[in-house]
């Protein structure tokens, strides 16, 4: 089932300051799409909307099936969309069961788990790390082992806010690698929130800028 | 000090001899304070978790009068539970008053607000980000409270541990409900405390060298899985 993302019409306002302003936008392929705006534009607060995990003030957020039909907002639907955050939430367990997390609380069998674990972790390049305590991970191999758990779950729709803060110049390359790679596999759609400009012209193929409120097209060419 | 020394030789003879009384008195203990720690743990476990997870008018209250429970007289639960249980009390039609029930009871209302305020503080300092981080892996809510319930883990066993540390060396409480009746409800600290009122210092020197060891046993536990996890505020 391929799903669509519609933003529709949303208002959001903090303060009594509008955030965003009358913004409807369709995600609908399965690209890379990256917002851009500086600190304060809203981008969180848009990239954690679309994903669920706040309401907009007026308009809608919601997501249609293949049929174009709406899909209502339960567990199943959760289970098909993820969101990593800047600051990694780390579960104090080995990288191993940090990432196996999602596909245990789906109830699937330890063969598969075990699989599937190994097969991402060697994905972003962290195998080698899998027995070890996460909480002592550098923020790089944090950050790549938020991908990685949240890629296991193979959802359609992967949100990641600021994937390269606090991240050095090596692993920027390395996520910047793996979300290509991600792509590739055209298994999600991917919408990242950042402000580095930089990242976003290597890794996106739809690039957007939240300005005054509004999503703008961006064109780097 | 010639005394001090024949004692201490005294005791460590019942000890190594594994007199049947003397172990008797030790079963019970451990039985006594174990099942008071059990029955707190299962209730105090979730009420922890679910102060330390949902906000609702009150709870601070709630928060404040367990926190003073952590501190309540051993005597002063004794007093009650022997009004309660006493044959005129409301509950005497239960004959509870001098039963091992009795002093279960007393420990538990000890050991209920230690193991629930610490394991309420344990899950209040989870960082919020792990909850959002499990719900959007698609944990359900239920699945987001374990969870957090095992992020908070640590804190929580402190928590058990501590309980067993004030229940295990309380006298007061299970001395008032449980009558310190050789045999039946005669535990290691009411022994100490009769057995040096009358003088026989060996025995109760004996069950304070057990006392103690279980006792640093307890504390050196406490300290790994402090040192390991989460901090509780165990004071």
């Amino acid at each position: 089932m391929t799903l669509e993302l519609i933003v529709s019409k949303i208002w959001k306002i903090y303060n009594g300051r509008p955030i965003l302003r009358d913004l409807s936008f369709v995600f609908d392929k399965k690209e890379i799409y990256v917002i851009m705006g500086p600190n304060g534009s809203g981008k969180t607060t848009f990239l954690k909307i679309c994903a669920l995990l706040e309401t907009p003030d007026k308009g809608e957020v919601f997501y249609l099936n293949s049929d174009k039909k709406r899909i209502p907002e339960d567990i199943n639907l959760f289970r098909k969309i993820t969101y990593v955050f800047p600051e990694v939430g780390i579960f104090n367990a080995s990288v191993f069961d940090n990432v196996a997390y999602g596909l245990k609380i789906r109830g699937l069998k330890k063969k598969e788990i075990v699989s599937r674990v190994e097969e991402v972790l060697d994905f972003v390049g962290l195998t080698h790390k899998k027995k070890q305590d996460a909480l002592t991970l550098s923020s790089g191999e944090a950050k790549r082992m938020g991908i990685a758990r949240a890629i296991v779950i193979e959802p359609e729709f992967i949100f990641l806010d600021e994937p390269t803060a606090f991240v050095d110049m090596e692993n920027t390359e390395i996520v910047k690698k793996i979300l290509l790679q991600i792509k590739e596999r055209g298994k999600s759609t991917i919408i990242i929130a950042t402000h580095d400009t930089h990242f976003a012209s290597k890794v996106g193929d739809i690039i957007l800028k939240l300005e005054n409120g509004k999503l703008l097209t961006e064109n780097f060419a | 000090m010639e005394f001090l020394i024949e004692a201490f030789k005294k005791a460590l003879f019942l000890i190594i001899n594994l007199d049947r009384e003397f172990l008797e008195i030790i079963s019970l203990s451990l039985k006594v304070s174990i099942s008071a720690l059990i029955i707190a743990s299962i209730f105090g476990i979730p009420l922890g978790a679910f102060l330390g997870m949902k906000k609702f008018p009150g709870r601070n209250v709630v928060i404040v009068f367990l926190n003073t429970g952590m501190g309540l007289p051993p005597v002063v639960v004794g007093l009650f539970l022997y009004m309660l249980f006493s044959r005129s009390g409301p509950l005497g039609f239960l004959y509870l008053l001098y039963t091992p029930t009795a002093m279960i009871i007393a420990q538990f209302v000890l050991a209920f607000p230690i193991v629930t305020a610490l394991s309420q503080a344990s899950i209040t300092k989870v960082d919020p980000i792990i909850k959002l981080t499990a719900k959007t892996l698609g944990a359900t809510p239920f699945q987001v409270a374990l969870t957090i319930i095992k992020e908070a883990r640590y804190g929580i066993l402190a928590g058990v541990i501590a309980g067993l540390g004030r229940v295990m060396a309380e006298v007061g409480a299970i001395l008032i409900v449980g009558g310190n009746i050789a045999g039946y409800t005669r535990v290691m600290t009411t022994t100490i405390a009769l057995e040096t009122d009358k003088g026989n210092f060996e025995l109760a020197l004996a069950l304070g060298i057990i006392l103690l060891t279980i006792s640093f046993l307890i504390n050196t536990t406490l300290y790994f899985i402090q040192k390991k996890g989460v901090p509780a505020n165990i004071t």
